[in-house]
């Protein structure tokens, strides 16, 4: 067992543990930062790349960045947050190439262009500030389960560093969960980390979730690959098999029609809008966009290829652990959430997040989380109280199948993209049945036996709130209850374990 | 998945032991590292990118081939020179300005993807 105590201990070393991290460092807190994998090439981030929706502190600029998505969200953002994530995130970014020596690439007159970042470059350069900063980093240390003590404050967490196959113990003044979203092992890029363990160990302790129901994003891509970046299929015409145009299909307001087309046929795409001129900046701008097609002799931009929709959930959703105040804290005393593990609602509303409002949020939530994590640990000051019992040994949970499972009811295009009651109902009673299996392997069971859980809870709490939200808006879109309706411009709250409860 | 280690090139440094988020290489005591769970691999390509030495090739497709192909005919090191990494090279995010983002095909397009 390795015992550690810290001031602050972070979840997760993507872009919001490590923005967390760095901040809680800097405001004088000793940190420790677990990640299930490796700071750096962890997560959705690092293996991809995203734009970032940094703009200049311009008053015309910001309000048109902020009325431009608010409609798509269906009007559950906040302008209040907004404002702040658009300070937060010019400031940050401007950090990242100052101190961080981001390389961003420059327009015709010599200024660099901010409003993106590639993943391997952004997270490499995270780590290296976070190491500076003194943070002390555990890679592949998968953390299972928070520590509270009697009261139920949160004092650190537990885990397993699965290389060596040690447990952990940090005892901390305070607990930053920044674990991602929950993709569900689908196979979307770099995802098949994020499986909702952050979530799982936040309702341990009594936190709730909200916009669980905008948790059913899906992306485009190759069929044979893993490499979800649909930007530039906005480039891209789709056919069905025969080669005649698939009518009504793109790549944002026509998703819909490729989901619908793909559960009886194939389909085929192709960039045949790009030009020459297109086409090389594309190379530069997304080299990975290209590992499928170059590996697999696809010529994107002149042959027919077979596509997909991978689920992304709640990495491109939505939904997430709910803020209880503007310093991203969850209202469980110790405990901040950040990044895809927390809500976006109050930048996104129901519309996906996915790319620039995700890396924003990512960015200033974890700034936040830091801090506020930093002067609470501090303010209460060492030695941190001892916490209770460790975990308790129990039945094995059958991982593999209680995954299948659950995907069996969380990928299928026509229960989760296109929703309808009759269909969402009988897909939640499943899970519940799910939910008996992995329970009894919940204490003291695997890390692998809690992201089976992770999943099957996210899962849960995803179509409870889809059916509790009998309307349509943003990206939840359901068939028996077509349009929004004015008297759900609410967000939805959900909990529990053993009882899910709903509260709209 | 990851398809290839070749043991010619590698310098045992464990580099992708470390960084491979999903844990798919072993430490392998006195020798070079070895590809232990190929089935964890999520097909990210970062341990491609992390390798000094282009050691490693990872194929696009997200389940096993058939058989792992021949070192001589995959380009390895092509992701880590593309994403400008390694001695001498302009790395690659200082030149990615990508093509303007349109909604739809007939959408007026946006500024240039970054």
């Amino acid at each position: 067992m390795l015992e550690l105590e810290t001031d602050v201990l972070v979840a997760g070393g993507g872009p919001a543990g490590t923005w967390a991290a760095l901040r809680a460092a800097d405001a004088g807190a000793d940190v420790v930062l677990v990640d299930k994998g490796w700071c750096g090439a962890s997560g959705a981030t690092a293996a991809s790349g995203t734009s970032v929706w940094y703009v200049e502190p311009d008053a015309d600029a910001r309000e048109t960045a902020m009325a431009a998505r608010e409609g798509l969200g269906g009007y559950l953002s906040d302008r209040g947050w907004m404002a702040r994530v658009l300070d937060e995130t010019y400031a940050g970014v401007n950090e990242l190439a100052d101190r961080g020596r981001y390389p961003f690439p420059r327009d015709d007159e010599g200024r660099e262009i901010r409003r993106g970042v590639q993943g391997p470059e952004y997270m490499r350069r995270m780590r290296t500030l976070v190491r500076r900063a003194g943070v002390r980093i555990l890679d592949h240390s998968p953390l299972t389960r928070l520590l509270t003590t009697v009261d139920g404050v949160v004092a650190g967490a537990a885990g397993t560093r699965r290389q060596v196959g040690v447990d952990y113990r940090v005892r901390a003044g305070a607990v930053v969960l920044a674990t991602g979203g929950c993709a569900f092992g689908s196979g979307a890029l770099g995802c098949d980390v994020d499986t909702g363990d952050g979530a799982l160990a936040a309702a341990e302790v009594g936190a709730h979730l909200s916009g669980m129901e905008f948790s059913n994003a899906y992306a485009i891509a190759p069929a044979h690959s893993s490499v979800t970046k649909t930007a530039y299929y906005s480039y891209a015409s789709f056919y069905r098999a025969d080669g005649t145009i698939l009518e009504g299909a793109g790549s944002t307001r026509g998703r819909s029609v490729i989901a619908r087309t793909l559960l009886d046929e194939p389909v085929l795409c192709r960039l045949d809008h790009a030009g020459p001129t297109e086409q090389t900046a594309m190379r530069r701008g997304q080299p990975n966009f290209f590992l499928p097609f170059d590996r697999a002799g696809i010529d994107p931009f002149r042959d027919l290829f077979e596509i997909t929709l991978i689920a992304e959930g709640t990495v491109r959703g939505t939904g997430g652990i709910a803020l209880a105040a503007p310093d991203c804290a969850t209202g469980v005393p110790g405990l901040y959430a950040a990044g895809d593990a927390a809500s976006r609602e109050n930048i996104c509303g129901g519309f996906t997040g996915g790319g620039s409002h995700n890396a924003a949020w990512a960015l200033s939530s974890g700034s936040w989380a830091g801090r506020a994590a930093a002067a609470h640990a501090l303010a209460g000051g060492r030695p941190y109280p001892t916490t209770g019992a460790g975990p308790v040994p129990s039945g094995p949970t059958p991982v593999r199948d209680v995954v299948s499972a659950v995907q069996a009811e969380v990928l299928p295009y026509d229960i989760n993209l296109i929703r309808h009651g009759d269909r969402l109902g009988p897909a939640l009673e499943r899970l519940d049945g799910v939910w008996d299996t992995v329970r009894e392997g919940l204490d003291g069971g695997s890390w692998r036996a809690r992201e089976a859980a992770a999943m099957t809870a996210v899962a849960r709490w995803m179509y409870t709130a889809a059916l509790a939200r009998e309307e349509s808006r943003g990206m939840h879109k359901r068939e028996d209850r077509p349009g929004s309706d004015p008297a759900w411009q609410r967000r939805i709250a959900v909990g529990g374990l053993d009882e899910v409860w709903v509260a709209a | 998945m990851i398809e290839l280690l070749s043991t010619d090139r590698c310098i045992g440094c464990d580099r992708c032991v470390d960084v491979c988020p999903t844990d798919v290489f072993d430490r392998v005591p006195g020798t070079v590292p070895v590809i232990a769970r190929q089935g964890d691999c999520q097909t990210c390509f970062l341990c491609e990118a992390w390798c000094p030495v282009d050691a490693l090739w990872v194929a696009a497709e997200r389940t096993p081939l058939a058989a792992p192909p021949a070192e001589d005919d995959v380009a390895l090191g092509s992701y880590r020179a593309a994403l400008g990494w390694g001695q001498g090279r302009t790395p690659g995010a200082r030149i990615a300005i990508g093509p303007p983002l349109i909604h739809e095909p007939g959408d007026p397009p946006g500024p240039p993807l970054v």
